[in-house]
């Protein structure tokens, strides 16, 4: 079981999802600098969190036209488990992997707090051992972190089930306080918050194994598989 | 550009011939009180540098300490006060940058920021506010994107920062010892410049922060670049791993001229550098400029020419530039040239120490006049006193500051800023708290206890968590040295520093002197900052929430030092009477004996006890846990002084009623004064004198006026 994690210029949390993998998980995971190629045994695939290329232009869209990208969209197609981070979602939106966009906050400030997401797809490759309903203390941190769609595709999206995790409360203006959806196939997710600074006791002292069924789904998505 | 006196009589004595253009540029840099220390070098001598987990290399830029299992922390701490007073967003931002880079010279990889931040008074002056507002968004933008995160730090207002800044920053670092960069250089070693292109932002700046502020000199203000920043850390530690490089020097004050004199001279080289191959921003940069620019994000390397091909593929791998400028030579001489043609050829030594003075000093009359209480009574009861001091700019929350900065990312953070003293898991299981504190008010009325005083804050802090304090940095900012009255508060600070260190066994690993902070309205009250760290060997006792029927103890012995309080201060707006002073056997007693206590694991909680005294010490705890607490204070001293004062080495224990006895065993063993006051319940702050109560406040409306008065005053003006 392989995981790679994408590292753009910029990217800052690259050293701690892999440390998640890695050493909470068991998981064999693998930093891919932008410009090399994605292995297609790749078992899964995650963009962290970050400040690609220090946002400028707009967060995310300057790594959403990194080579490493038009790999990551065919496994995308292929149906492997994909999950982008804070940046690492904002890059999957740039990139047209999912739908949306993400705007400002709200306060025009960044915003680095602790919130509960509450699940609302427990279908997903990221999910999929955690109940629906159920809430997840974890902390956001970014400036632009608002998620935005239309009318007509936020229809679509409850629709078609993408609305992976949404704010227990409004944080940031987030539509609908959207956290986190996935594309129509339910296999790519991008979610704001950070399951990765959640998933260990000694660092969330709320209650740490609701994010860290996020990475437990993933194992038994991928385990299931090989 | 200026040379005094003595430094023209210096430069006649050493160099026998008219000093070149270039030199005359280079010298007035590096012999700049902010990149020399002339006034304040001989002094800062005495402070203890050494203990036993101090490791001393030449040429670092920051402290290092062993923290055990093959690991080391690194620290230092920086201002970049004048640039911030200026254009606040970038000033702060290049502080952030450059004390970031003198953690990577080292070595180790930055893992954590502080901050402290000082404005005028936000409530009534509108610049104040803006200045305020922007050095926070410059810190937010770039510590947030590098990745680092800021853990903790203080803000503070006062009357004597109006159109001024105080824009302090500490850094803390982590790596492995083996990896420490273990400074070098053989002769005919590459010189190389790493990172940003060099231009002309900054230029003149260490001069420009050796004056009073009068102009505006923008240019003299860095532009930052975290992306830049980020990618050079990257690069840097990428090369520290396949051990190319040799030495290795941030560029701060003073740019080119300072880095490569102050290299050539720690590591007992010369230097030979082509100003032609310095990669420039803009290509009309004369050679004189290109010495003395303080452009950002830029290092510069020593290494061995067989390793160039592997630091430029490194580089290359994050698209940032590489310049080989010059070589290293035997002949200690610092040799700067253009193409054929030298600009500028003097020993390194000769440059990198410059001349030092020796100030005069006298006490400040200022001291004798200050009366000893306030002249009338205050007519609001004390229950409106502790929700007016609540919403005081000094004490209330923080949380709109460090909600601005990522504090998570790195996921070390355990204890998170808006408590005591933070903390951040270290990878041998052990744990480092750190806390930065600074107490003008009291400073300004007794300079010496004062400082003493944020020492022992900055101590109690860290304890707070556990942790046993291994090592300290100060930052010491007044005001012009030459004025003889200014120079003796700076003399105080230092010799009282000094003197407690001594006692503590705390060795100073770093520090700056900053002067000159003073506009057209006169001087800042004297601001040393002082930095601890604190090692916690096993667990961290976290700030617990005190619940019903939860003791409180009190640990120290509250003394008549209302002086320099918020009390007097923002109540009352009264400057005088006796500021705190730190007894010296009670507070080492005292902190051995809080820490024994929390080994034990007989604490829930502990918080210190400091601004805005008891009253707010233990409001604060109320408004974590949502709960109210009944206490019965001591009649030893008058309601207001138990309240109010400031006194030092006091903790509020939060204990579990069950271990009552034996925490009471414990510090009656230990000698330690100690009362009992109460306990937490319901859902008022009640304070009780003689059995009747004097005070009481609902802590739903103590929490309201403690979190929003900030961010109140921030958007509506």
């Amino acid at each position: 079981m392989k995981v790679g994690v994408i590292v753009f210029p910029g990217s800052n949390c690259d050293r701690d999802m892999y440390h998640v993998l890695t050493d909470v998980f068991n998981l064999n995971a693998e930093f891919y600098w932008h410009e090399k190629n994605l292995p297609s045994d790749i078992d899964a695939v995650v963009l962290p969190g970050g400040f690609s290329y220090g946002d400028r232009l707009r967060a995310g869209v300057i790594a959403a036209h990194s080579p490493i990208i038009s790999d990551v969209k065919k496994l995308a197609e292929k149906g492997i488990p994909i999950l982008g981070v804070c940046n690492g979602f904002q890059i999957l939106v740039e990139s047209g992997l999912l739908p949306g966009v993400l705007l400002k906050n709200e306060s025009l400030n960044f915003m680095c707090q602790w919130t509960n997401l509450i699940v609302n797809n427990n279908k997903t490759p990221f999910t999929c051992k955690l109940q629906m309903n159920q809430k997840i203390p974890i902390p956001i941190a970014n400036g632009e972190g608002r998620y935005f769609v239309d009318d007509e595709s936020l229809n679509q999206l409850k629709k078609n089930n993408q609305i992976v995790f949404s704010y227990e409360n409004k944080v940031n203006g987030s539509i609908s306080q959207i956290a986190g959806v996935c594309n129509s196939d339910g296999n790519v997710v991008g979610m704001m918050p950070h399951p990765e600074r959640a998933a260990e006791k000694a660092i969330n002292q709320i209650d740490h194994k609701p994010s860290s069924l996020i990475f437990e789904s993933l194992i038994e998505t991928i385990g299931m598989k090989n | 550009m200026s040379f005094q006196e003595h430094e023209r009589q210096h430069i006649e004595k050493n160099v026998k011939r008219k000093l070149t253009d270039t030199e005359l540029q280079i010298l007035a840099a590096e012999w700049s009180e902010h990149c020399s220390y002339k006034s304040s070098k001989k002094h800062l001598r005495m402070l203890p540098t050494t203990g036993p987990n101090v490791i001393v290399e030449k040429g670092y830029d920051s402290g290092v300490l062993d923290v055990g299992d093959g690991y080391v922390v690194t620290v230092h701490i920086e201002s970049h006060n004048h640039p911030s007073a200026v254009e606040p967003f970038g000033g702060a931002a290049t502080g952030v940058g450059g004390v970031i880079r003198d953690i990577l010279s080292t070595g180790t990889r930055p893992i954590a920021l502080f901050d402290g931040l000082r404005f005028g008074n936000i409530e009534t002056d509108a610049h104040a506010r803006w200045l305020f507002k922007n050095a926070v968004s410059g810190i937010a933008d770039y510590g947030n994107c590098l990745g680092i995160p800021t853990i903790g730090g203080e803000v503070e207002f006062d009357e004597c920062y109006k159109n001024y800044a105080l824009v302090d920053v500490a850094a803390v670092g982590f790596g492995k010892k083996s990896k420490l960069i273990k400074n070098h250089a053989n002769i005919d070693d590459l010189v190389l410049l790493i990172g940003g292109s060099t231009g002309r932002d900054g230029v003149g700046g260490s001069q420009f922060a050796s004056d009073a502020l009068e102009g505006e000199n923008r240019s003299a203000v860095q532009i930052p670049d975290p992306f830049i920043e980020k990618l050079i850390i990257e690069a840097i530690l990428e090369c520290r791993d396949t051990n190319c490089i040799n030495a290795m020097k941030d560029l701060g004050g003073g740019g080119l001229s300072c880095a490569i004199s102050e290299t050539a001279e720690s590591l007992g080289v010369g230097i030979e550098l082509d100003v032609k191959n310095v990669h420039l921003r803009e290509s009309d940069l004369s050679p004189d400029e290109i010495m003395i620019s303080e452009s950002q994000e830029r290092m510069l390397v020593i290494s061995d020419p067989n390793n160039l091909s592997k630091i430029k593929q490194i580089c290359n791998k994050f698209r940032i530039q590489c310049s080989v400028i010059g070589t290293v030579k035997n002949d200690k001489m610092m040799h700067v040239k253009n193409g054929d043609e030298t600009l500028a050829l003097l020993p390194a030594d000769f440059v990198a120490r410059g001349p030092l003075i020796d100030r005069k000093k006298s006490k400040p009359e200022y001291l004798s006049k200050l009366p000893s209480s306030p002249p009338s009574e205050n007519q609001l009861s004390l229950s409106d006193i502790l929700l007016k001091l609540l919403s005081s700019p000094n004490i209330a929350s923080k949380h709109w500051v460090f909600r601005q900065y990522d504090h998570e990312v790195g996921i070390r953070t355990v204890i998170r800023p808006g408590f005591d003293g933070s903390v951040l898991r270290l990878d041998n299981g052990k744990f480092l708290s750190v806390k930065i504190d600074g107490n003008p008010k009291h400073c300004y009325i007794d300079p010496r206890n004062g400082a003493i005083g944020c020492f022992e804050e900055s101590c109690r802090n860290v304890i707070c968590t556990g942790a046993t304090p291994i090592g300290m940095v100060d930052h010491l900012q007044f005001g012009n040295p030459e004025d003889p009255e200014i120079f003796w508060t700076f003399m105080e600070s230092i010799e009282g520093i000094t003197d407690f260190a001594k006692f503590l066994d705390i060795p100073c690993v770093g520090g700056k002197v900053s002067f000159y902070n003073e506009t057209s309205d006169g001087p800042i009250k004297p601001t040393p900052l002082i930095g601890v760290l604190g090692l916690i060997e096993k667990s961290p006792l976290l700030p617990n929430a005190p619940s019903n029927d939860d003791v409180i103890l009190l640990v120290g012995e509250t003394k008549d030092e209302l002086g320099g309080s918020e009390y007097y201060e923002y109540i009352h707006n009264f400057i005088g009477g006796v500021a705190p002073k730190v007894d010296f056997s009670e507070s080492k007693k005292n902190m051995k004996s809080v820490l024994s206590l929390i080994s034990k694991n007989l604490l829930k909680s502990v918080h210190d006890c400091s601004k805005g005294g008891l009253a707010i010490g233990l409001s604060e705890l109320c408004i974590f846990g949502k709960i109210g607490c009944k206490v019965n204070l001591p009649s030893s001293l008058s309601s207001e002084k138990m309240l109010f004062s400031e006194s030092h080495s006091r903790y509020i224990l939060v204990v579990d009623k069950n271990n009552l006895d034996d925490i009471t065993s414990i510090l009656s063993d230990d000698h330690c004064s100690f009362s009992e006051l109460g306990i937490f319940s319901g859902d008022q702050i009640i304070f009780e004198s003689t059995s009747k109560p004097i005070l009481k406040l609902r802590v739903d409306k103590a929490e309201n006026n403690y979190l929003n008065s900030l961010g109140k005053i921030i958007q509506n003006g």
